[in-house]
């Protein structure tokens, strides 16, 4: 059903909390003297560790590889020795993972055969490859790998591409800031993307706020020759940059629930995304580093670096003048969906695109937040992106119902918080939906879990069965055969 | 460096749910004074005879419940159903009904079914049909209003509110000050075959929109709802669905039989319909929850009031309305959910 919701109804408009960082230009980090990779960049994925501790390796060599579709290469950010392959406290779901740690030998030592790729003539599928091998992974937060997408939105033949650069939460601008910076090469990023989808069309979205950004786009594809690249200005509501938002917003289409943008035709990419395929196509560079603000109440200075990946969380702060005041959350991401982190040795990694100190100022009605129970006012329900009930589907989550909650839309709940924010009886709804989701998952592994006990269990019995049977055939044989001599014997 | 971790999102507005009742409260000031200067200070003592009562009673039913009193009490809700049972009913009851219909309300109406957020009936609607039928007399014997020449004065109408509210014994000189409401004399006047005519020419009864006294009331309670909605306490799918509910048909069968049925107008600046369709129906607990749920549960309030002023057996059905529409409003729930995003249907 396409029914257009460019007004966009729902959704929340809040204090930006963005100006200060982008007060000066992106701050280039020096290396740091050792860095932490996460085997989990954010998407969820593990990657599987392919050096060893003690080992040598070059600033750009591979040092993870993916173990399915939904994690990217990872490569070394230095050149150096590898300190230790450990559990460590990470920016991923449960808080810790196995982390790389390079000690940096502060030579950046090129790894041999990284090259200027040929982007704009390759194949479409080698160079859908190439983007794999170099780790090129969505920057906009979810890190999910730019191969897989593409790859999917080939299969099913989806020729139009979304650049995101709406930006939407509060307090993150290192894609405004990218936008002002590299507005040009976001602009042959897409023509990249564009060459691996045979697309003709792609759309850079940004929202109304950043001017400068806009502005800085409209004149890089005034400048360059880049047919079939059109920016769009959509006005700033958060969650607009939710990837399904946003496709709505801009291209007046919804996405099927739990399906992908490539069945209506689209990708979507986020613009820092496609300035890191143009780095890599202009420099042979995999993904190595990234740009993050650095914000919020508990920091000096509010600053957009480039940093290597891996680079602890405590460097990125003392960039940006280091704690101030009485910090009480560091959040990986914004306010309203970023991680809080329990620590800041915690290493930088390619979802990260926000680093926030908050402090009570920041926090403050959250942290006294006293819940109450539901009124059913509905005030969730005037601001939920996708239209769910969140009273309703609160209530079936509370009372356990799981059909009823898939019913009442768990699984399409974007997890943005606007319920939350809103609701009156301060209840958190967002919270209770990604346990329920949690819940379903387990219980939808336990079930297939049962299903191949339960399939192998009756494979053993059937087994045994036919093994008994077999054996009393055989007895049968043997027995009528020995009847039968006993019988001619006795003739 | 380490910190605590808490989850996303870890920002909130701040809303509260005292702030919304006391928002409420807030609104109903404009349609208390009206009150008070046609009706007297009956209202001021229903007020706090009821408040009183509902908040010992929902002190002792969180005590009884074992659940945090303090929170409770300061949330405010339980504050709204004493003042709007206190609107509700007449200025002149005797207090010990009105503590007896507040405790029904707080205590059946809303502990019995778990507190707040999970009764299903509106409770000070539940206290209010209790004592309707229970004590029709009581319930129905309102003072004339001050413009319809009723008492000389404030002054006596106020000792007469006092003789009344302690329970004193209707004496010769309550005549000329009291009787049923303009909605209940025209009904009992049609079902004596009075001509509409003849009835509103009769003792003043309607002014110059609606019944006389309630019309004004009415007037400033719309004002307080309007001022609801630009707040956003309120939405406005409940309120316009009440009013159409009700003037719709009252429109239509008025154009039809003028001898028989009261005009939109009046209907609407009479009894309890303001009040009723902008701080009763739009309780959120008790009515329907979606934005389309919500339309027709509001409809279904205003037909049926409609249907109770034209036919039924009481002076005004609002109450039996919003009771008989809450019942409907799980069917209701269930049935309009809207579609979601990306869903077919």
């Amino acid at each position: 059903m396409a029914s257009a919701r460019h007004a966009f109804p729902a959704g929340l408009v809040l204090d930006a909390h963005k100006r200060h960082a982008l007060e000066a230009p992106i701050v280039p980090l020096p290396a740091p003297a050792s860095v932490v990779l996460a085997l989990d960049q954010g998407s969820g994925s593990v990657l599987e560790p392919v050096v060893a501790v003690g080992q040598d390796v070059a600033l750009g060599a591979i040092v993870a590889r993916a173990i399915d579709p939904f994690g990217a290469t990872l490569h070394a950010s230095v050149s150096g020795r590898v300190k230790a392959i450990e559990t460590r406290e990470s920016a991923s779901e449960f808080g810790e993972c196995v982390c790389i740690e390079l000690a940096n030998d502060g030579r950046d030592a090129l790894e041999p055969g990284l090259r200027r790729q040929e982007a704009l003539t390759l194949e479409p599928p080698e160079l859908v490859e190439r983007l794999r091998e170099a780790g090129i992974a969505g920057l906009g937060g979810a890190a999910f790998p730019t191969a897989t997408k593409l790859a999917a939105a080939r299969e099913r033949g989806a020729r139009r591409l979304l650049l995101n650069g709406a930006e939407c939460e509060p307090w993150i601008c290192c894609d405004d800031a990218v936008m002002r910076a590299e507005a040009g090469e976001i602009v042959f990023g897409a023509r990249v993307l564009m060459r691996a989808l045979d697309a003709v069309e792609c759309v850079i979205a940004v929202e109304d706020d950043k001017p400068e950004a806009i502005e800085a786009l409209r004149q890089a594809l005034a400048t360059t020759d880049a047919g079939g690249v059109a920016v769009d200005v959509v006005p700033a509501v958060y969650p607009r940059g939710a990837e399904r938002q946003l496709i709505s917003a801009v291209m007046g289409v919804e996405v099927p629930a739990r399906g992908l943008p490539a069945e209506v035709g689209l990708t979507c990419q986020n613009v820092a995304t496609a300035a890191a395929v143009a780095r890599w196509a202009r420099t042979g560079e995999p993904c190595l580093s990234r740009v993050v603000t650095v914000t919020g109440s508990g920091v000096a200075r509010p600053v957009n670096v480039r940093a290597r990946l891996g680079t602890p969380i405590a460097a990125l702060v003392a960039a940006a003048g280091g704690y101030r005041g009485d910090p009480l959350r560091l959040i990986a991401g914004g306010s309203m969906t970023g991680r809080a982190l329990t620590s800041d040795e915690v290493g930088l990694t390619k979802a990260i695109n926000c680093v926030l100190v908050a402090t009570r100022e920041d926090l403050a009605p959250r942290l006294d937040a006293y819940e109450l129970p539901c009124i059913r006012c509905g005030d969730c329900a005037t601001v939920c992106p996708p239209g769910l009930l969140p009273q309703q589907l609160h209530r079936a989550v509370l009372a356990g119902q799981d059909e009823a909650a898939v019913t009442l839309g768990v699984w399409e709940c974007i997890d943005c918080g606007c319920c939350d924010y809103v609701c009156p009886s301060q209840i958190p709804l967002a919270l209770r939906f990604r346990e329920a989701r949690a819940r379903l998952r387990d219980r939808e592994a336990a079930t297939a879990r049962a299903a191949v006990a339960r399939e192998r269990f009756e494979r053993h019995e059937h087994r045994l069965q036919e093994a008994a049977l077999a054996e009393q055939q055989a007895f049968d044989a043997a027995r009528a055969l020995a009847r039968g001599s006993g019988d001619q014997g006795a003739t | 460096m380490k910190f605590v971790t808490s989850a996303a999102p870890h920002v909130i507005a701040g809303y509260t749910v005292p702030r919304v009742m006391f928002q409420v409260l807030l609104a109903l000031v404009p349609a208390g004074v009206a009150h008070v200067a046609l009706f007297g200070p009956g209202l001021l003592l229903q007020i706090a005879v009821a408040s009183v009562t509902a908040l010992v009673c929902e002190a002792a039913a969180l005590r009884w419940r074992d659940r945090d009193v303090r929170p409770a009490l300061r949330d405010g809700s339980v504050l709204v159903t004493a003042f709007l049972l206190a609107f509700s009913v007449t200025p002149l009851l005797p207090w010990w009904l009105t503590v007896l219909g507040t405790a029904v309300a707080v205590l059946l109406g809303k502990h019995a079914f778990g507190g707040l957020g999970q009764n299903p009936f509106n409770p000070a609607m539940v206290g209010y049909a209790v004592l309707l039928v229970s004590f029709p007399v009581e319930m129905t014997r309102w003072p004339v209003p001050l413009d319809a020449g009723g008492a000389h004065g404030w002054g006596e109408l106020a000792r007469l509110t006092l003789n009344a509210f302690y329970g004193g014994e209707p004496g010769a000189g309550w005549d000329g000050y009291t009787g049923a409401t303009a909605l209940d004399s025209i009904r009992t006047g049609l079902e004596m075959r009075y001509t509409m005519g003849e009835l509103l020419a009769r003792d003043q009864i309607v002014g110059a929109v609606g019944a006389r006294g309630f019309e004004w009331i009415n007037l400033a309670a719309l004002a307080g709802g309007l001022y609801l909605l630009a707040r956003g306490i309120v939405r406005w799918h409940i309120p316009v669905a009440v009013l159409a509910g009700l003037l719709v048909p009252a429109f239509v069968a008025h154009a039809l039989d003028p001898g028989a049925h009261l005009g939109p107008m009046v209907q609407a600046c009479s009894g309890a319909t303001m009040l009723g369709a902008f701080f009763i129906a739009t309780d959120p607990v008790s009515a329907a929850t979606s934005d389309r749920g919500r339309l027709w549960y509001g409809a279904g309030v205003g037909f049926v009031t409609w249907i109770v002023r034209s036919w039924g057996g009481y002076p005004d059905g609002f109450a039996f309305a919003v009771l008989l529409m809450n019942l409907a409003v799980p069917l209701l729930d269930r049935y309009t959910v809207p579609r979601i995003h990306g869903r077919t249907r």
